[in-house]
């Protein structure tokens, strides 16, 4: 559906793309996840035609954003970061300009109107002047619009950012029952959002892609990151000693403790966490050992998306998360 | 286009702008012809809109600072970028409209000379060649308003720019009376000139050498004239002044000639900006 090929955008001498590649099929919700400053919205301007490339290409079902932009764009409907409303209009009057530029007429036009003003939930407003509705009904007016001339794609760049909790989730059911008919990509900061609606995942940081896959298949092949944080009574290199032979542990680190007490951060890339610490409890106690306290933590998304970005940007990764162990015990 | 357009007239019918300009421009000319045709009983109409083109200088500015300015400031040129229709589209709906709401009142002033021919003799022909050419010439401002409110997204600023700009143009021709005609003058006139556009060009495009280019260019083609035949730049300060003036060409209608250079300049100076305003939104794709 939408192909975007070694994408590069320079501001001056500021690469905010480098060298993107994706490709998106056709009828699912895309998440479109990355730290502020990623280039989220930069790709996704290039991506609905109204920002240009330094390099690269967009093709939308097969016609490229700048050769054809006519084509390509009406097959989009985009929502920038700021829902583009003209104040001192109804949503009414705001759509049908929005539908006659898009190259409706006449009955279908009224039509599609009253389709999508009951579709997102602005009916009751439809006669009020924009400046005069809340945030929340400003965003869903600015998702009417992408809506308008029933574009196959729709782009959403942070659609929930600013809007109370009760909104947020309205706006993610709203999203949620758009993907069942349209391809849905859409941008945000939190991936707690992305997790929950979409079924794909891209991560993007500093301009480039890093991941790109459902949210299972990230946590499956990311899981390396789980964790299992003890404190033992010896010393460390007792510890290391007795965790020496276990299989599956990746990496330890260990930290000595007031009261001759060490605690020990193991990584593990094993995918039942309990195997691991079944042997590591046995193991300790072989050696007449106690065990005082034992955590298991599993890799959340969070971590992974963090893991990505962090490593992208430093090839820092091990320190960061060492230092995180250290706080969370 | 024509979404654009609808879309344009619309709002202007919804703020009070269309509203201010036409009757600004129904007063203006109204005084002018109770003070001419009715108090002083003169049978020319075109002396009127030769006393009334002086409210382009308010009005224009006030018709056009909002055009472009209010959509970059309001972030909607995005939906307009997004939309399936170019940036031509975009224009020429705007400039359309503008002229739309522009010539609602021509419109009534048209009658304003059938009306006195019914009291006495009316050069009709004048009167309305002079008509066609106030069209011209507010049409030309109009496109000079709308590039400049696409510079910027500050409507106030677009304003006095605009008023400074076609105040400017209104005395250029008494102001070119004080300006030295000597070669010596041009010279530096057009130092100054080179350099300004060299700024413009460093600002616009971001390009130094380009600018450097430009400028080093110019100032060496001017010392070359200069060097061979000094006589060429005597008196070209005051000319060019005197050219470019778009008020200076109507009066040539109000003194009964049909002039088709200067149609031809009006129409020109209405494609440079529209061409010019093109420009300057596609460049916001490009930054």
């Amino acid at each position: 559906m939408i192909q975007v090929e070694h994408l590069t955008k320079y501001y001056g001498d500021f690469p905010a793309v480098k060298n993107l590649s994706f490709e998106i099929e056709e009828g699912h919700v895309y998440g479109f996840l990355g730290p502020n400053g990623a280039g989220k919205s930069t790709t996704m301007n290039i991506m609905t035609g109204c920002l240009s490339a330094t390099e690269g290409h967009v093709k939308i079902d097969g016609h490229d954003i700048f050769d054809e932009p006519r084509e390509a764009k009406k097959l989009i409907g985009y929502l920038p970061e700021i829902p583009p409303l003209y104040l001192n209009e109804t949503p009414e009057e705001y759509l049908r300009f929005v539908g006659e530029a898009k190259g409706l007429r006449g009955a279908e036009l009224e039509a599609q109107i009253n389709e999508i003003v009951d579709l997102t939930g602005i009916a009751a407003v439809r006669g009020r002047c924009i400046s005069a509705l809340s945030k929340g009904y400003r965003q869903r007016v600015g998702i009417a619009q992408a809506l308008v001339g029933k574009p196959k794609v729709i782009v959403l760049d942070e659609p929930t950012v600013g809007l109370d909790p009760i909104q947020i989730i309205e706006i993610r059911d709203l999203i949620r029952e758009l993907g069942r008919t349209h391809t849905v990509i859409f941008s945000s900061h939190i991936l707690s959002e992305v997790q929950t609606i979409c079924e794909k995942i891209l991560i993007i940081n500093e301009g480039r892609l890093i991941a790109f896959d459902t949210p299972e298949n990230l946590k499956k092949t990311l899981s390396s990151d789980s964790f299992i944080r003890l404190t033992a009574e010896t010393t460390p290199e007792g510890a290391r000693d007795i965790l020496a032979n276990i299989p599956g542990i990746a990496k330890l680190e260990t930290k000595t403790e007031e009261g001759g007490l060490v605690s020990v951060t193991v990584s593990t890339n094993a995918g039942n966490l309990h195997s691991v610490s079944r042997e590591i409890f046995f193991a300790f106690a072989r050696r007449d050992k106690a065990l005082l306290e034992m955590t298991l933590k599993k890799a959340s998304l969070e971590d992974i998306f963090l893991e990505l970005t962090e490593k992208s940007a430093r090839g820092k990764s091990a320190k960061k998360r060492a230092g995180k162990g250290e706080k969370a015990s | 286009m024509t979404a654009v357009l609808k879309h344009e007239l619309r709002s202007y019918f919804h703020s009070l702008t269309a509203y201010v300009f036409g009757a600004f421009l129904l007063a203006f000319v109204g005084i002018g012809a109770m003070m001419y045709n009715i108090q002083a009983a003169v049978s020319n109409f075109e002396y009127v809109l030769s006393f009334g083109c002086l409210v382009f200088v308010v009005i224009v500015p006030i018709l056009t600072m909002r055009v472009l300015a209010e959509e970059k400031r309001q972030k909607t040129d995005q939906l307009l970028y997004s939309l399936p229709i170019t940036t031509v589209d975009v224009i020429a709906g705007k400039y359309l409209a503008l002229l739309v709401l522009y010539l609602i009142p021509l419109a009534i002033i048209s009658f304003y000379p059938l009306i006195f021919a019914q009291f006495g003799d009316v050069y009709l022909l004048t009167s309305y060649g002079s008509i066609f050419a106030f069209f011209l010439m507010g049409a030309a401002l109009i496109a000079l308003g709308m590039f400049i409110s696409s510079l910027t997204d500050n409507q106030g600023l677009a304003a006095g720019v605009g008023i400074a700009l076609i105040l400017f143009n209104y005395y250029s021709v008494s102001l070119s009376e004080y300006v030295s005609s000597t070669a010596v003058g041009s010279v530096a006139a057009l130092f100054v000139l080179i350099l300004a556009v060299g700024a413009v060009i460093r600002v616009v495009t971001g390009s130094a050498n380009l600018a450097y280019a430009f400028c080093i260019a110019g100032v060496l083609a001017v010392m070359i004239v200069n060097f061979i035949d000094p006589t060429m730049l005597e008196g070209l300060v005051p000319s060019v002044m005197t050219a470019l003036s778009l008020f200076e060409r109507f009066y040539a209608f109000v003194n009964g000639v049909f002039d088709m250079t200067a149609v031809v300049f009006y129409l020109s100076v209405i494609g440079l900006f529209l061409f010019l305003s093109v420009q300057s939104l596609e460049k916001r794709r490009y930054n």
